[in-house]
């Protein structure tokens, strides 16, 4: 059933203080709307006043320095696909990026957006947390910074609390040097949902795993950082041994199986793993 | 509950007014609103490219765009390419290499293929097939669609 749009207010602030006020007034923060208008359309769209945050320069764009590198939180996926510094320095969030969507949507859809909407299979969220990003994030009581892999608590449920917003993520740079590897595996290659991803990046020393990140992608109920995995890898001679997956905890749903995600994600990790050696 | 809203923009080089609620979608604005009925909708739902505009120079799917949004910026619609002298190049590849057969994905496929060659990159085959990737057309299979946009894209600047 469509909504009926004349029973949905939105305003367009025109600074950060001003959207945080609204936000903190129970306002639904729109970014590019890929997700939001979805469930407007589809007549679930739950919050009836929405907060468009298109006005918000101070939240778009990319930073570098020569430890960190920033990005607003209304970057869109187009500018981090074909930033130059995202490709050198994040390879692996440039890959996501340019798969995330068609043209149209990768011009619409934003970082922050697609952290804050919470889907188990984000793509932007695995190469994130092989980054080990921190989000910044803003209320009108302050800022506070929050590790990315402690953002997501279960499913659709984050570390983000009322009045809220996701204002930048922070990264650090020189990690374009490990050997990673971005995954995608759905439908067909071009613009569909995820069922399984993979992002992986490793330090190899003297034929080693000297340091390694590994996060999963639709494999549990948010993106999934794989400490243990990680533990059991790290320091391990290559050719390496497939390393435990029990932090895997995958669903049968409309778009996959448990066992066909399982299987493809120890595919892919062999397939990384692989890549290494 | 909200009030209408009136939107000022430019729509295929033309200012126009038009009230809209802020929630609507661009695609609706366009479509009822202004009655350019050019801009199709497919699945309303982002996936299908039917409703793809230029709204400020970037190609946009119209059915995720809040009207509000939209108001004071640019957009180019498919009745905007072309004019008195006749058809905008891709418009004509696409004629001239029998590319559609409902026609219904074609005014979205012409709006995507000329984002694609604008933006100056490479007109290689892997690239235009990239470019066109959030496009769905049920009828021709796209070699036709491939051909014309490589006809019109390698004929550009």
């Amino acid at each position: 059933m469509r909504a009926n749009v004349s029973r949905y207010d939105l305003r367009a602030p025109d600074g950060l203080t001003e959207a945080l006020h609204l936000v903190s007034n129970g306002w639904k923060p729109l970014a590019g709307g890929t997700d939001l208008m979805v469930l407007l359309e589809a007549g679930k769209l739950a919050e009836r006043r929405l907060a468009g945050l298109w006005k918000l320069d101070e939240l778009r764009g990319i930073e570098v320095g020569d430890e960190t590198i920033t990005l607003g939180a209304l970057t869109i996926f187009a500018e981090l696909r074909h930033s130059p510094v995202v490709g050198l320095n994040l390879p692996l969030l440039a890959s996501a990026a340019a798969e995330i969507g068609g043209v149209a949507n990768q011009n619409r859809a934003t970082l922050g957006g697609n952290l804050a909407n919470a889907s188990p299979a984000a793509d932007a969220a695995p190469a994130l947390l092989v980054y080990d990003a921190e989000l910044e994030i803003v209320s009108l009581e302050g800022t506070r910074r929050v590790p990315y892999h402690q953002f997501h608590r279960g499913y659709k449920e984050m570390d983000l609390r009322a009045g809220e917003l996701i204002a930048r993520i922070h990264l650090p740079n020189g990690r374009g040097r490990w050997q990673g590897c971005w995954r995608k595996v759905a439908t067909r290659a071009a613009q569909a949902i995820t069922k399984v991803s993979l992002a992986a990046a490793a330090r190899v020393e003297e034929g080693r795993i000297a340091e390694i990140r590994i996060a999963y992608g639709a494999v549990a109920p948010y993106p999934l950082r794989c400490h243990r995995m990680e533990a059991a890898l790290r320091g391990a001679a290559l050719p390496a041994q497939l390393p435990p997956f029990d932090e895997l905890a995958p669903i049968d749903d409309f778009r996959s199986t448990a066992r066909y995600r399982l299987k493809v994600a120890r595919n892919l990790m062999e397939t990384f793993l692989a890549s290494l050696a | 509950m909200s009030d209408q809203v009136e939107l000022l923009l430019q729509v295929n080089g033309a200012a126009r007014r038009v009230e809209a609620w802020p929630l609507e979608r661009l695609l609706d604005v366009l479509r009822h609103g202004l009655g350019l009925k050019g801009t199709k909708e497919g699945c309303g739902e982002g996936e299908c490219g039917s409703c793809v505009v230029i709204m400020d120079g970037k190609l946009v799917v119209s059915c995720l765009v809040p009207a509000l949004e939209a108001d004071g910026s640019s957009i180019t619609t498919i009745e905007g390419l072309g004019g008195e002298a006749g058809l905008d190049s891709m418009q004509q590849a696409f004629v001239d290499e029998g590319a559609a057969q409902c026609g219904f994905c074609t005014p979205g496929m012409i709006m995507a293929a000329n984002a694609l060659c604008q933006g100056g990159r490479t007109m290689d085959h892997a690239s235009i097939r990239e470019g066109l990737a959030g496009n769905l057309c049920r009828c021709t299979g796209y070699m036709k669609i491939l051909a014309a946009v490589r006809k019109a894209g390698g004929a550009r600047p």
